[in-house]
């Protein structure tokens, strides 16, 4: 008994990314359905999306690159969709250069998707250095830090920048950001000019951000894959975000079995008591 | 849906699949995809900036005579001194004079300092702080959280009080201390886990949807 313990815990981490592999593999051809709770502070982000009028503005910096993409981009589709069925007037920023290009085509793509004009119903001003600067700059006015949008427009040309000036004429920030940018959003946009900020960061970050939503320097927060699920299922369009959060329970169950093995065979292989 | 003939989607598969083989063991493969990627991105971000910084900022307004960027006698100096300064950064090189590159540095360093002292001391730790001192009314679960709240930051900041020995009651705290630690250490690596698992995921979905065309 006690040697298949010790074999317990010398398990070849390659089996164990193995099973790992197969618990992502097997789930993606066989369709699987789990549960999925909506959780406040993500549905408080969405409320406050719905609660805009009809046409009014919005404003998503989104600052991520290629290495995210999997958690970032079913979040900003999400919350793109909503926008759009809202008929939201949608601003977007790219304060992070990996991420300019990326965030282009993905903008493109969502509004080929809704059937929706660029400089009518979307405008990108792409990306500008020092973040810092620029999120206090654009509490002036947008164009001292974006004369010109992505494309080289000047703003005053572009139909849906008229009248809009600076952060009093967008009826919430919503970043969609996997950097340390979404800190500068928090102290030296929200802080500074008082407007409603909701966040949506990766995984990693999650944890860091929860208490600037304590403080209600936040409206709310969509954490990661299972933030932008959430997100999915309260637009009413399941879609990547979903499916990868099936995917990831299952893989999480998976890890908790070879935590609970390993330290079974730890504690009972007599390795425990030899390190004791 | 048929395997991919996108020749893009291909060379993505090459390179997913050489970051992988390192979970077998590492080999000249991974190694080949990992130096690719930091060249390229540092490629990436070198373009992006000269083209969205330097280009608009300086290069333009050179050529085009817009000299003044303010009226007045000193604007010219907006465009030419923080040039100058920075060009100054490429003393680094030099053996001999390389102390020069510490004045754009200490200008950095000062400028990145001056706005964040006081924004962060006011808006990160003043506020951060708040949610330790609120009424409590013992009405709800949110009372509970709120005096959870406060008892952990005090026993954590206990334990990073270093000039008394951690023994007797200063031990106690500092013991719930470290445990308030490692339970907000367990949930930032239980967020990890989600966040590397769905990269993961999105791997696989590129390679069974982009690439071989097996799921929808």
């Amino acid at each position: 008994m006690k040697r298949f313990f010790d074999r317990l815990i010398l398990i070849d981490r390659r089996v164990i990314f193995l099973f790992i592999s197969l618990s992502v593999i097997v789930p993606l051809l066989v369709k699987v359905e789990l549960p999925l709770e909506v959780t406040p502070e993500v549905r408080r982000v969405y409320e406050l999306v719905e609660s805009l009028p009809d046409g009014s503005r919005i404003l998503i910096p989104c600052e991520y690159a290629p290495d995210v993409m999997a958690e970032m981009e079913p979040m900003l589709y999400a919350i793109l969709r909503q926008c759009y069925r809202k008929n939201l007037k949608v601003i977007v920023t790219a304060l992070y250069p990996t991420g300019v290009n990326l965030i282009e085509k993905e903008l493109r793509y969502m509004a080929d998707q809704m059937g929706k004009k660029y400089a009518e119903d979307y405008v990108y001003l792409g990306y500008r250095p020092y973040p810092a600067a620029v999120i206090l700059s654009m509490g002036q006015d947008f164009r001292q830090s974006f004369a010109v949008d992505f494309y080289g427009t000047p703003l005053d040309s572009l139909p849906m920048m008229k009248g809009v000036k600076n952060y009093k004429d967008v009826g919430l920030v919503l970043t969609v950001n996997a950097t340390g940018g979404t800190e500068y959003w928090i102290i030296y946009g929200r802080e500074r000019y008082n407007f409603p900020l909701a966040i949506g960061v990766t995984a990693v970050m999650g944890a860091d951000y929860y208490n600037y939503l304590k403080t209600g320097q936040i409206v709310g927060i969509i954490p990661g894959l299972k933030g932008a699920a959430e997100y999915e299922k309260l637009i009413d369009q399941p879609g990547e975000a979903v499916r990868g959060m099936n995917i990831q329970s299952i893989v999480h169950l998976l890890i908790v079995i070879f935590v609970l093995v390993g330290n079974v065979g730890f504690f009972l292989s007599g390795q425990y008591k030899k390190k004791k | 849906m048929p395997i991919s003939t996108d020749i893009g989607v291909w060379v993505a598969v090459f390179f997913t699949l050489c970051i992988f083989s390192f979970l077998y063991k590492d080999n000249p493969f991974y190694k080949f995809a990992e130096h690719v990627a930091v060249g390229v991105s540092a490629g990436y971000w070198f373009v992006v900036l000269m083209k969205e910084t330097l280009e608009p900022a300086v290069f333009l307004p050179l050529k085009q005579g817009r000299w003044n960027l303010v009226p007045g006698p000193f604007g010219i100096f907006l465009l030419i001194l923080p040039v100058l300064i920075g060009l100054l950064l490429f003393f680094r090189f030099s053996k001999k004079y390389n102390y020069i590159a510490r004045i754009p540095i200490a200008l950095i360093y000062g400028i990145g300092a001056g706005p964040t002292l006081v924004q962060y001391l006011q808006n990160s730790v003043i506020r951060q702080i708040q949610p330790t001192m609120v009424k409590i009314s013992f009405a709800s679960w949110d009372s509970f959280s709120e005096v959870l709240i406060a008892v952990g930051v005090v026993c954590g900041l206990t334990y990073f009080f270093f000039s008394k020995e951690h023994r007797g009651t200063i031990g106690a705290v500092a013991k719930v201390g470290i445990w308030t630690l490692m339970i907000g250490f367990g949930a930032t690596f239980g967020f990890t886990v989600m966040a590397r698992v769905s990269l993961l995921i999105g791997r696989f979905v590129f390679l069974m949807r982009d690439w071989l065309g097996v799921i929808s």
